[in-house]
């Protein structure tokens, strides 16, 4: 009895695996001849994390990028032509990000709105760059995201529509110096974290340059609920402000817990603070200021863009990354109107280099939701744009000003 | 009719599963530099390759050894940083003389590795031994995180990632890196030292009256598996062009465990058919139910770890010359007697 069920298990297992082989590759395939032949779609892919602990970063690119979309699409397209979203889960894994692109290429995208998490998105950079697939990712601050560390040169395909993790850095310790007056700084940081090495970094470089003193600086590792030991040393050398350029579930905890040990300095991050109130109470939390992209309802513009989102995919995500995501999709559509007129077909390479193209030449018209002055790009495609200073106050993540 | 009782000559059984593996790699990569397989797929069958040659390797200290490590993945690191920094290290060396000598220099790296963490280890038993390879694995991939700049010169990039690798795991390389770890563990344990090692996996003291080294034995087959652990971890490096401490963490170890455990510990047939299935179905099926492809793949686990919990295959290994000679010797559907014979041969 038992060998029966195994061989029927086991014959059902290598069924659906070969199952699965050979369906979606000859859907594939039609797909791939249907467009060609018609042209009458325009196909954009979209791939983030949208399962596990990144998930909210996934998928408010995914549903700030397919809001606009959508809306591209309810006007009618691009040239008379719909945009079809190709969307693939990776889990935040490099291994799944490089796979489920191919098979976006495969399934013939022309464009690219992704990566969500930096290393996924360096991956699938190289991917990118080797199909010279237009590229804006929405998210992913890594200075090496859009340049090659070791040569220095540029991926001329890859773009991005948030600032990068040293100019965070940079500012928050400008900031604090300028406009809050401060001059002792300590530092929380998860060690062993890109994202947070980058704008510690950058923060410590530029407090130097300042004048300003690092009294104190304390690691901790991924996971560590427990920040007792290290704000304790914090609190021993009395600072001024706390610098704490980590995620937000981790600075809501170090938050909670300075608070309890009685530490009542302010904290400063970067825009890994977003969605952070969720973490602590409004008294804790009270005048923490962090750096983000964008200022939720400080223009028509944005409220219209709030309101779109909230009606069709409710507020959990709606954060910097989506509102991020949403410019990353007007810049590629405006670039996508442009390669229009040259009259190639969409997908094949021509087609791609006027995408890549126009988007350097485009970018600067968009007037986008984090950024009123268009995207213009810098030599190493980052875009040029002022940061947003937010503050918590009552429990809420309030416009402060832009800087 | 007359019975033919011989089975076929040893050579003759090497050169039938030579000549179809040798169909099988050229065939396929026929197809896939023919271009009739989508980019895609290739990726996805690579990456079989690479599990294939984790479980077949981890199925040496768990399934042939009977110990239970959960630090796979840190040898797997270990082979892979050594390739990857080498690889990067000599650009102008080109890809047929270079990339073999990444794939074995990250082999013997981890080989040392698994000689260093071995000895001490086997001393320990089941548990024991479970937990110090776990944390043999944290402490690899904790190192290789902080280890990002020695001495002032840029090492392993720590989180930042060790980037620009160059990307030369094809999928006849990959595949031909299968088969020659299929056939070297398929020796290794059809010979003496493999008799052995069956031998302490099947009761210690036994093994020990009979004046089998245990200490010497155990650390073979931990070696060996580390070896080729690194292997793939070369490959691995090749294939993603991108080296972050992280994918080497914890699950990563159970992963593999999962793809021995599911295709039954001690069959490397076993071991390939559920490294295959348990990397093609999540990427190439379930991609479709797109929210529930990890619920369903957790319950298929569930699902064959109730209805067969020796694994697919239990301890079955397929042989495909065996087959030949069951059928010539016209006893393929005769019940009961081939069982025993099954066990042993490949």
């Amino acid at each position: 009895m038992k060998k029966v069920l195994c061989t029927v298990l086991a014959v059902v297992m290598a069924f659906v695996c070969f199952a699965g082989c050979s369906a979606p590759a000859a859907e594939g395939g039609n797909e791939a001849v249907g467009s060609a032949a018609s042209g009458d779609t325009i196909k954009v892919g979209l791939l983030g994390p949208y399962t596990g602990d990144l998930a909210v970063y996934g998928l408010a690119v995914k549903n700030g990028a397919t809001l606009y979309f959508d809306k591209v699409n309810a006007e009618g397209g691009i040239n008379g032509k719909k945009i079809e979203l190709i969307s693939y889960d990776n889990k935040g894994d490099d291994a799944e990000a490089i796979n489920a692109f191919n098979r976006e290429v495969d399934e013939g995208i022309t464009a690219f709105i992704g990566d969500v998490i930096t290393s996924n998105t360096i991956a699938v950079a190289g991917e990118a760059n080797a199909v010279n697939m237009p590229m804006i990712t929405a998210s992913a601050t890594a200075e090496a995201v859009t340049v090659n560390p070791d040569d220095g040169s540029v991926y001329t395909n890859v773009f991005r529509t948030c600032f990068i993790d040293p100019f965070q850095g940079e500012k928050m310790a400008q900031y604090a110096n300028e406009k809050l007056g401060y001059t002792r700084a300590a530092v929380i940081v998860q060690t062993g974290n890109d994202y947070a090495a980058g704008l510690n970094e950058a923060f410590k470089a530029k407090c130097e340059e300042l004048g300003m003193t690092i009294v104190a600086e304390e690691g901790y590792a991924k996971g560590d609920k427990d920040f007792n030991a290290q704000l304790t040393n914090i609190k021993a050398a009395d600072p001024e402000f706390i610098f704490c350029p980590n995620y937000y579930e981790d600075d809501g905890m170090i938050v909670k817990q300075a608070r309890a040990l009685g530490l009542t300095v302010p904290f400063l991050g970067g825009d890994g603070w977003d969605g952070v109130v969720k973490y602590a109470s409004a008294e804790e939390l009270e005048g923490t200021f962090y750096c983000s992209a964008y200022a939720p309802g400080s223009t028509d513009a944005v409220k219209a863009f709030e309101e779109a989102y909230t009606a069709a995919y409710g507020t959990d995500t709606l954060n910097m990354f989506a509102a991020n995501a949403y410019d990353a999709a007007m810049v590629m559509c405006a670039a996508l109107a442009k390669a229009e007129e040259t009259g190639e077909a969409p997908a094949s390479d021509a087609y791609k280099q006027a995408v890549i193209d126009a988007i350097k030449t485009e970018g600067a018209s968009v007037v986008g939701i984090t950024s009123e002055a268009g995207y213009t790009f810098d030599a190493n495609n980052n875009p040029i744009k002022d940061a947003v200073i937010m503050t918590i106050t009552n429990g809420e993540a309030v416009y402060k000003e832009t800087f | 009719m007359d019975k033919i009782k011989k089975p076929l000559p040893m050579l003759l059984r090497y050169a039938i599963n030579l000549a179809i593996f040798a169909v099988f790699l050229f065939g396929v990569n026929a197809l896939i530099t023919g271009g009739s397989v989508p980019n895609y797929y290739t990726k996805v069958i690579v990456l079989c390759g690479i599990n294939i040659i984790l479980a077949v390797s981890l199925n040496v200290a768990t399934g042939y050894l009977g110990q239970l490590p959960l630090g796979h993945a840190g040898f797997m690191a270990v082979g892979a940083y050594a390739s990857a920094l080498f690889l990067r290290a000599v650009p102008n060396l080109p890809e047929f003389v270079a990339f073999p000598l990444g794939i074995i220099l990250g082999g013997i790296v981890s080989g040392i590795f698994g000689i260093l963490i071995g000895i001490p280890a086997l001393r320990l038993k089941g548990d024991y031994l479970a937990i110090i390879t776990l944390g043999f694995g944290e402490i690899i991939r904790v190192v290789l995180l902080n280890i990002d700049s020695v001495l002032g010169f840029n090492f392993t990039y720590g989180a930042a990632s060790l980037k620009n690798i160059p990307k030369y795991t094809s999928f006849f390389n990959c595949f031909l890196c299968v088969g020659i770890v299929c056939f070297l563990i398929h020796t290794l344990m059809k010979s003496k030292h493999g008799r052995a090692i069956l031998a302490v996996r099947e009761n210690e003291i036994a093994a020990d009256s009979v004046g089998i080294n245990l200490t010497y034995y155990k650390a073979l087959g931990f070696t060996v598996s580390a070896i080729f652990a690194g292997v793939a971890g070369a490959l691995y490096a090749s294939y993603l062009g991108i080296l972050n401490p992280s994918s080497f963490g914890f699950m990563k170890s159970i992963e593999i465990l999962v793809m021995v455990v599911l295709g039954g510990m001690g069959s490397m047939v076993g071991s390939i058919v559920s490294a295959t299935v348990l990397t093609a179905v999540p990427e190439l099926v379930l991609r479709a139910f797109s929210d529930y492809r990890m619920i369903a793949y957790s319950l298929l686990l569930i699902v064959v770890m109730i209805f067969k919990p020796s694994g697919l295959m239990g301890q079955y290994d397929f042989s495909l010359t065996g087959l030949i000679d069951k059928a010539r010797m016209g006893k393929l559907f005769r019940k009961g007697k081939g069982k025993k014979e099954k066990a042993g041969d490949k």
